[in-house]
């Protein structure tokens, strides 16, 4: 990667069970940075995390990743962490993040356990775990494997202050690194240099 | 690429040993299945032995469906469908995959315990080869087509009976051809035919049943 990535989303208009939820949203953003996804419930920052993530097609317009390599689509890019957390409640901590990191192709488990303080409980079930350890054990599939692109959907939800504190960091190193989070939520990350993105209701 | 689809094979496994994957309540249905019939039919020898590869089939294909509407459904539940989506793998290998598994975790064992619980029916010892090899290669094709029930029913709470409806149809030529393999008195050479059509059905199903799941999967996903 000899140029830095770069995502443009074009027009992007997104609709769900024949509504529109949004239309017309343009934005650009570079290696290292950060947008938070502002806007009232029902405003559409999920659909557009979903869309970005390629789980829905986009109603117009278009979103393209520059330089990320020759055949690598935004999807293959992302990571998306949504409120359903993809954690099997019958697997140990351990074997979920296994899991995650075998199928997205990584293999920095042990690290991603510490970073978010979960090496106690790597032989627990997650049936065990409080809804914040849940999050926390979604939030390690970002470091277990390596992807360019964060897509978070309120992140913060259930976590503590001291996590929230991990996500700080871990989020700034990764933007450090090259490369770009996109966050919708309703209270500050308390990351600097963040943009913004608002999304209103569409009248 | 093989990373990921033998961690998500093993996945199911872990899945299925922790929580069950069905295979007992199927297994259930067959053993009460092929002890009632008789019972019901009354003991007469050569009528139970007439009709035993039929009844055998019949309970192996309504015990694969009865596992079918939760195939997908705790996937798509809990978000693991999302991430699987933007795994670096086609998602129609995931499909397989699961579908596979499936295979390996319900029907293969029940095409395995079957054909001795035939037994109780009165078949031949010496029908049993025949019987396990046609039931072999059908229960590969019979766990592909339910694949396709329950991805079309994967966001449906009770998607039982839809499954029924929607693949019931494509069972029909798996249980025609599956029951003419096994039999030796249709007359010379029709079973070789007959199973014959069964693999090429088999095939056939490993080739669509993918395609059709990712395509509702994903359906459902938007």
């Amino acid at each position: 990667m000899s140029e830095a990535l770069r995502l443009r989303a074009e027009n992007l208009g997104c609709e769900r069970g024949g509504r529109l939820v949004f239309d017309h949203v343009n934005f650009e953003l570079r290696a290292g940075e950060l947008m938070e996804l502002r806007g009232p419930n029902g405003a559409g920052k999920s659909s557009l995390l979903r869309l970005l993530a390629g789980l829905n097609i986009p109603a117009a317009g278009s979103v393209v990743l520059e330089n990320a390599g020759a055949d690598a689509t935004l999807p293959e890019q992302s990571h998306y962490i949504g409120h359903a957390e993809a954690n099997k409640p019958a697997l140990t901590v351990l074997q979920n993040l296994k899991f995650w990191a075998d199928v997205l192709g990584g293999t920095e488990i042990t690290n991603a356990l510490s970073t978010f303080s979960l090496q106690a409980l790597a032989d627990d079930q997650a049936l065990l775990l409080s809804a914040g350890q849940k999050r926390r054990l979604a939030l390690a599939r970002l470091i277990a494997a390596k992807r360019p692109v964060w897509l978070l959907d309120e992140p913060t939800v259930g976590l503590d202050a001291t996590s929230i504190g991990q996500l700080q960091a871990v989020a700034a190193a990764h933007l450090d690194a090259g490369g770009m989070i996109i966050a919708a939520t309703h209270t500050e990350l308390g990351m600097k240099s963040a943009r913004h993105l608002q999304l209103g209701p569409v009248r | 690429m093989r990373n990921a689809i033998t961690a998500l094979l093993k996945r199911d496994f872990a899945l299925a040993k922790s929580q069950g994957g069905g295979l007992g309540a199927a297994l259930g249905f067959i053993l009460s299945v092929i002890v009632l019939v008789p019972l019901a039919l009354g003991p007469d020898q050569n009528l139970l032995q007439r009709i035993a590869p039929g009844i055998m089939w019949l309970a192996l294909l309504l015990s694969v469906l009865l596992t079918a509407d939760r195939m997908f459904q705790q996937d798509y539940e809990d978000g693991s469908l999302d991430v699987l989506l933007m795994a670096k793998i086609p998602f129609e290998l995931v499909t397989l995959t699961k579908a596979i598994a499936h295979w390996l975790i319900v029907s293969l064992p029940l095409a395995v315990i079957t054909p001795p619980l035939g037994l109780l029916l009165n078949i031949d010892i010496g029908q049993l080869p025949i019987l396990w090899m046609a039931m072999f290669i059908g229960s590969l094709a019979l766990s592909m087509l339910a694949s396709i029930g329950g991805a079309v029913t994967a966001g449906l709470r009770r998607g039982g009976l839809l499954v029924s409806l929607l693949i019931l149809p494509l069972y029909v030529p798996v249980l025609i051809f599956g029951i003419a393999a096994g039999s030796t008195n249709l007359g010379p050479n029709s079973s070789d035919s007959a199973l014959l059509m069964l693999i090429a059905l088999t095939i056939m199903s490993l080739v669509v049943a993918p395609w059709a799941c990712a395509a509702a999967l994903k359906a459902y996903l938007r």
